[in-house]
Parts: structure tokens; C-alpha cells; sequence
């Protein structure tokens, strides 16, 4: 058995996990919910384990290192950190229908791995031969994962809100049935943003630790950086927002929304369309 | 009239700088404007402003786009959110200290009305004997109390972790900590590079802007050494340095291996293995020449660029060499030589040669002669970045400050009960700062081993 085959595994049992997410929200019935939780723990367990396998291949290849270096590995990893705050976030407050709006965020992310990405395992280049790189990527993909589960619940939020202002009757039936209220995703948003928040400003931290380390500064303005300091600063005015009226609810899951949007853009965006150091190895 | 409007002023400028509305604002601004940095190329390159038109480069040099973290509106914005802060947590600040140093010991019918968590228990005893199970109660269970006594009532006060109110502060006092260290970073720091030949020592550095900077010491590389992974990536750049005080080798800096994450400091200045390249002096060329009707091969030594004669009337130059093919060449390992052969009264032709390994690759070209490059004595210089910079214990002891804020913010929260103890019971009030429904769980389990009691 290969890591590669496992992945592929991970990403079905993904898809599988979505679609019972998706029964659930329809016949909200609250088994489904719980097989859909169940299934995407499974899967978790799956990827848990190829991850552990890819590493062990890597030691197999005489490379030896943490499956965290190139594109491929960052993008299964995130779904991985999606899906581990996802089932933190459901254990301790059981709202199935977040399933159908998060799960689908780290199947998006197996699938481009497995079906767009190189899967090679290489060499570790000299600048990523420090175990900063371990601390450096896994502070910082928590956060983002935290982050795409608020971005998650703020799409509810938008959703829900805007078909009640719409109209009561949308309230009673339908899909709509199995979501939170409004006030609770806006908490809950909130929550995930408290999870990320701190993540992110760690990541940020053995970022510029590692860079002081490598080549002696710390802070140098290079856009992976400065993207990732917008995205703290967009989460920033997020928590300073709670405590201001009139932001709230609307504006907070918008606010969300963008951070995000800037977070998928410090991650790939600015690889795809910007240079600088974080090249993934290329 | 003056004075009151004067007042009025400054108590607008006050509550200007004190509101979050342009904390929020300077925050998004910020965000903003920093994408600009990243899209406009900083510190431009020719070929790079080769791509823009005059009047986006007029306009872009005016606005300080090209070094727009230095700006002086960028710095500007910088110093307005450290302002902000600073306003904001002198307003709040004392506030919440009442909170945490001065708390409310006795809870009475309004404070009780304010509670979200009030529970009645009727409990047998005197009002002396409740006092005193309570006490003890409180203290086992959740924290030691404070007793009161006030209309006849004992009032008793317990709390958790009240400084974690303190978080927020602590998270701006942090920002500023890093600010400083930045600036001291800025104004007593600095950031050089070098390079240093083989067997050659360095005694100062150049700045970014070009300034030359004496170290105080000489600094020698001994060696510098490339190694490559099968697939040509590169796996280690390692320079060895020796440092040398007064012509000496100073003990323990000497023969000091560095690569990259691993660098070496001496004396608060510190030397990170940045790039390399081949020393234009030094490199001696061996190759091989052999007639193909037979004869005794001809070894020739030769230094890049020169025009080697080789037997027949032909002319050799090597134009550029390597000890590892395998980053350029797939399928190849061993030396190679990029070298232009000009035949006995015939034009330059460019061509490769490799190692008597590959004796039918080398028997493509020259003529009559069969050329296989041997290796070269080569000569490296490894390329240091030299960083001096005082800052960096502030700016980290700014970040322990911010990870231990953000904790106390986030993750904790100031739990505070109260007891009013009569001889008829005791109501049992508490509140929380954060997390009203962990706290509710909390309190109601506090209340049923009471009840038990």
C-alpha cells in the first residue's frame, strides 16, 4: 500500500462525507448528521495515517523529512488542519449542518493535490533544512484551517440571514432547517477566529524566528510576509470589530469572509502571481 | 468661552484617537495599502522599470511606492495605530484595573440583579456555621474567599484568574515592545553582505546603501563546498570560517563550519551563509588531448578564457567549468568543460566535454583530436550575509509578551463568585468574563456539590 492510494481513499471518503452532509440537510434527520461527522473522522484517520506512511516513504528514499515541504504536501496538510478544527469545533458543539459547508473546502484541497499537483518526494533544499520549517508550517495551517471553518460558518451566516430578511416561511422548512441561528454562527464564527487568531500570530512569529535564524532578519517585507500580515491585520479589525456596535452579525461574517479570501491568497496567490522567498521549492 | 471650546477640542482629539472606530480603520487601511508593496516591485530592478512607463515611474518614485514600508505615510500610519493603542488602553485601562484590584466583596440586591448565575439554597446551620463551610467549601472547590460582614450578612467574594483581563494590554503593550525593538534594530543595527575568496579574510562589510562597515576582527574562509542531491538539487552550502583577532585565529572560531540555518556569531555580529560563486582568480583547467590515429595523450593545463594550443594547430579555450555535471546535464555525473575549439584554419566551434567516462559523448567533436576534461583545481567565494542588530532580543520578548497576551485574552477568563450568607441560607451569585455558557456549567456543578455538602 502506497501513501498515494491512501490519499485517494481520503479524498473519496471526503466526497462521501459531503454528500451525507448534504442528505442530512434535506431529510434533517439527525442520524445522517452524525454519520456524515462520522464519515469525515474516518477519513481524517485515513489521512492521518498516509501523511504517517509519506513520511515513513521519505525515510524509505534516503530524504527523511516531515511531509511539509512542496506544494502537494502543504495543500494535503491544509485540508488536513481543515478538517481537524472541523471535528474540534463539532465534537464540542454538535452543529452537523457546518459539515456541508467545510468538508467540501478540505475535498477541494485533496483533490487538486492528488489530481493537479506533482506528488514527488524530493530532497529538502538547504534553506528548508530546519526543524523551524515543522513549527513554521504547522502553527501557520492550523490558523488557516481555523480560518476556512470561520469562512465556512460565515457563509451560513450570510445564507441564513439573507433568506429570513427574504422571508419568514424560508425559515421553517427546507435546508435551512438544520442550520444554527444566526446568532449562533456569528458566535461560532467568532470562536473559530479565537482558535485562528493566536495560530496565525505564532505561525507569523516562528516565521520571522526562522528567517532571523537563516539569514538575519527577521522582518524583510517580502510578500509572502506582507500578505500574511494583512491577513492579520483583516482578523485584527475582525476581534476589535466584536466589541464595536454596528459591527456585528453582517459584518463580521463579511469581514470573515475577506480574511479569508486573504489568507487563500498569502497561501497560493502569492506563489501563483507574486515572487519572493516561499517558493515551495521551485 | 475660549477655554471651554479649546476644551472641547482637545477632548475631540482625545476621543478621536481613543476610538476603536479608528483602530478598525487604521487596521483595514493598513491591510490596504500594504498590497501595494507586494504587487509594486520594492528596491526596482532596470529590467523591472524597464516594463513600467515614465509617468507610472515619476508617480510611483513620488509616491514612495518603490520602498513603500519605508515611506513616510506608511510610517505615519505605523505611528497613528501605536497612538491609537496607546490612547485606547490609557482609557480602559484604569477601568479594568478597578475590576481586578478593587473588586465588589459584597453583593447586594442590584449587583445580585446583574448576575447571570444566581442560585438560592436553603441550608441548615447558623449563620456563623454556613459562614464557615462556605469558606471552606469556596476554598477546596474554587479559590480562597474573602469574608465580609455587612447588615448582619457574611459576604463571601472568590475569584479566578483575574489578571487575564489584564490580556488585551498586554497584546498592545507588545506591539509597542516590538515597535522599539524595531527601531533600535534600525538606528544601531545593520544589515551587510560579503563575499570572501578561498584562502582570503574580510575586515569590513557593505551595507545595504553601499557603506562599508568595519567588523573589528578579520574573518577568513578556509573552504567552500557545494554538494548536490541525484536529482541536481542543491543539498548543503557550507563555507568554513576562522575568525582572527589581531592576525590570530581566535579559539573556538576557528575552522567553524556554517551553512545555511547554521550560522556563526562572534561578538553580537553575525555571518549567514547566503550564495557563492566561482572565484575569478585561481581555477586551473586539466584536460586531456589524444590524437585518434594513436599516440600518447597530451595533458594541458589551462585557466578560463585562455587559448591553449593543441597539437595539430588547433586552439582550445574553456569558457566555464564545473566538478558536478548533474545540476546541467541529465544522465551525467563527473566534471564537464563548456569550451570553444577552433580547428587548424577553421572557425570557433562551442562544444561540451566531459570526463574519459563518456569517451563516445567526447568523441562528437574535434576533428582529428579526441578532448576529455579531467577536473580543475577551483576556487569558490562564499557569499555572507553580516547582520548586527541589537533590536532582536526586544522584538522577541515583544512576541513572548504578545503569544502570553493573546492566551490570557482569548483562552482564560476572570471567574468570580459570591455568597451571602443569612440564617436562613445562602444565595450563591457568578459571573464570568468569557465563555458565559462554560461558566454556567461550571457554576451549576459548584452548586449541586453544595447542595450535597
Amino acid at each position: 500500500m502506497s501513501s498515494s492510494m491512501l490519499f485517494n481513499v481520503t479524498m473519496v471518503i471526503y466526497m462521501v462525507s459531503t454528500c451525507i452532509f448534504f442528505a442530512f440537510l434535506a431529510s434533517r434527520t439527525k442520524a445522517v448528521g452524525l454519520a456524515g461527522t462520522y464519515a469525515a473522522l474516518f477519513g481524517f484517520l485515513v489521512q492521518t495515517a498516509a501523511i504517517g506512511l509519506r513520511w515513513k516513504e521519505s525515510y524509505d528514499q534516503g530524504h527523511g523529512h516531515a511531509p511539509l515541504s512542496n506544494l502537494f504536501e502543504s495543500v494535503v496538510f491544509f485540508s488536513w488542519t481543515i478538517v481537524l478544527i472541523f471535528l474540534i469545533i463539532d465534537f464540542k458543539y454538535k452543529y452537523r449542518a457546518i459539515g456541508f459547508f467545510v468538508i467540501p473546502f478540505a475535498l477541494f484541497g485533496m483533490a487538486w493535490a492528488q489530481l493537479g499537483l506533482d506528488s514527488g518526494i524530493e530532497p529538502l533544499v538547504p534553506a528548508l533544512q530546519s526543524n523551524w520549517l515543522m513549527y513554521h508550517v504547522i502553527t501557520c495551517f492550523l490558523g488557516y484551517a481555523a480560518f476556512a471553518v470561520a469562512c465556512g460558518i460565515s457563509i451560513m451566516y450570510l445564507i441564513r440571514e439573507s433568506m429570513e430578511k427574504g422571508g419568514g416561511n424560508a425559515q421553517a422548512g427546507g435546508l435551512l432547517s438544520m442550520f444554527p441561528s444566526i446568532r449562533i454562527l456569528d458566535d461560532l464564527n467568532y470562536k473559530a477566529i479565537m482558535i485562528g487568531f493566536p495560530l496565525l500570530s505564532l505561525g507569523i512569529i516562528t516565521g520571522a524566528a526562522w528567517a532571523n535564524y537563516a539569514w538575519g532578519t527577521y522582518w524583510s517585507w517580502d510578500p509572502k510576509e506582507t500578505w500574511s500580515l494583512i491577513v492579520w491585520f483583516v482578523y485584527a479589525a475582525f476581534l476589535h470589530a466584536r466589541i464595536t456596535r454596528g459591527w456585528v452579525g453582517r459584518r463580521a461574517a463579511i469581514l470573515s469572509v475577506i480574511g479569508f479570501a486573504a489568507t487563500i491568497f498569502c497561501y497560493l496567490g502569492v506563489n501563483l502571481f507574486l515572487s519572493g522567498l516561499h517558493s515551495y521549492g521551485k | 468661552m475660549t477655554t471651554t471650546n479649546k476644551r472641547g477640542f482637545a477632548q475631540e482629539v482625545w476621543d478621536f484617537f481613543c476610538s476603536l472606530k479608528l483602530s478598525i480603520f487604521l487596521l483595514i487601511g493598513l491591510a490596504l495599502v500594504s498590497i501595494i508593496g507586494t504587487v509594486i516591485q520594492q528596491g526596482p530592478q532596470r529590467e523591472y522599470l524597464a516594463t513600467l512607463s515614465e509617468t507610472k515611474i515619476r508617480l510611483y518614485s513620488a509616491l514612495g511606492f518603490f520602498d513603500m514600508y519605508h515611506s513616510w505615510w506608511f510610517i505615519l500610519l505605523l505611528y497613528l495605530l501605536t497612538l491609537n493603542l496607546i490612547c485606547c488602553s490609557i482609557k480602559r485601562l484604569p477601568r479594568v484595573w478597578k475590576v481586578v484590584s478593587e473588586p465588589v466583596l459584597v453583593m447586594d440586591d442590584n449587583f445580585e440583579k446583574s448576575l447571570a448565575n444566581v442560585k438560592d439554597l436553603k441550608l441548615k446551620g447558623s449563620k456563623e456555621e454556613l459562614k464557615e463551610r462556605m469558606a471552606a467549601f469556596l476554598r477546596t472547590e474554587f479559590a480562597a474567599p474573602v469574608i465580609t460582614e455587612s447588615n448582619g450578612e457574611y459576604h463571601l467574594f472568590a475569584q479566578k484568574s483575574p489578571w487575564c483581563r489584564l490580556g488585551v494590554y498586554v497584546v498592545h503593550l507588545s506591539i509597542i515592545v516590538i515597535f522599539i525593538g524595531a527601531l533600535i534594530g534600525s538606528f544601531a543595527g545593520y544589515k551587510a553582505y560579503t563575499n570572501i575568496p578561498e584562502g582570503g579574510s574580510v575586515s569590513q562589510v557593505q551595507t545595504q546603501s553601499g557603506k562599508m562597515i568595519p567588523l573589528g576582527f578579520d574573518v577568513r574562509c578556509e573552504k567552500f563546498s557545494v554538494s548536490f542531491y541525484d536529482t541536481g538539487a542543491p543539498k548543503e552550502f557550507r563555507s568554513v570560517l576562522t575568525v582572527l583577532e589581531n592576525g590570530q585565529p581566535v579559539p573556538g572560531f576557528q575552522n567553524r563550519p556554517i551553512i545555511v540555518n547554521d550560522p556563526l556569531t562572534y561578538k553580537g555580529i553575525t555571518f549567514y551563509q547566503s550564495s557563492y560563486g566561482q572565484s575569478d582568480e585561481g581555477s586551473l583547467y586539466h584536460i586531456t588531448v589524444r590524437d585518434r590515429k594513436g599516440g600518447a595523450p597530451v595533458k594541458l593545463n589551462a585557466r578560463q578564457g585562455e587559448r591553449v594550443a593543441l597539437p595539430g594547430g588547433a586552439f582550445l579555450s574553456v569558457m566555464e567549468a564545473t566538478m558536478d555535471v548533474r545540476p546541467f546535464m541529465r544522465g551525467f555525473d563527473g566534471p564537464g568543460a563548456q569550451v570553444e575549439f577552433t580547428p587548424a584554419g577553421g572557425n570557433p566551434q562551442p562544444f561540451v566535454i566531459l570526463s574519459d567516462k563518456y569517451e563516445s559523448f567526447n568523441a562528437q567533436h574535434g576533428g582529428d583530436l579526441l578532448i576529455t576534461f579531467d577536473g580543475m583545481d577551483q576556487k569558490f567565494y562564499t557569499g555572507l550575509q553580516v547582520a548586527h542588530d541589537p533590536g532582536v532580543w526586544v522584538v522577541w520578548f515583544g512576541c513572548f509578551l504578545m503569544v502570553v497576551g493573546i492566551c490570557m485574552a482569548f483562552f482564560m477568563s476572570h471567574k468570580r463568585v459570591w455568597a451571602r450568607v443569612t440564617d436562613s441560607g445562602v444565595t450563591l451569585g457568578g459571573s464570568a468574563s468569557k465563555n458565559p455558557a462554560g461558566f454556567e456549567i461550571c457554576f451549576d456543578d459548584l452548586v449541586e456539590k453544595l447542595g450535597k455538602a
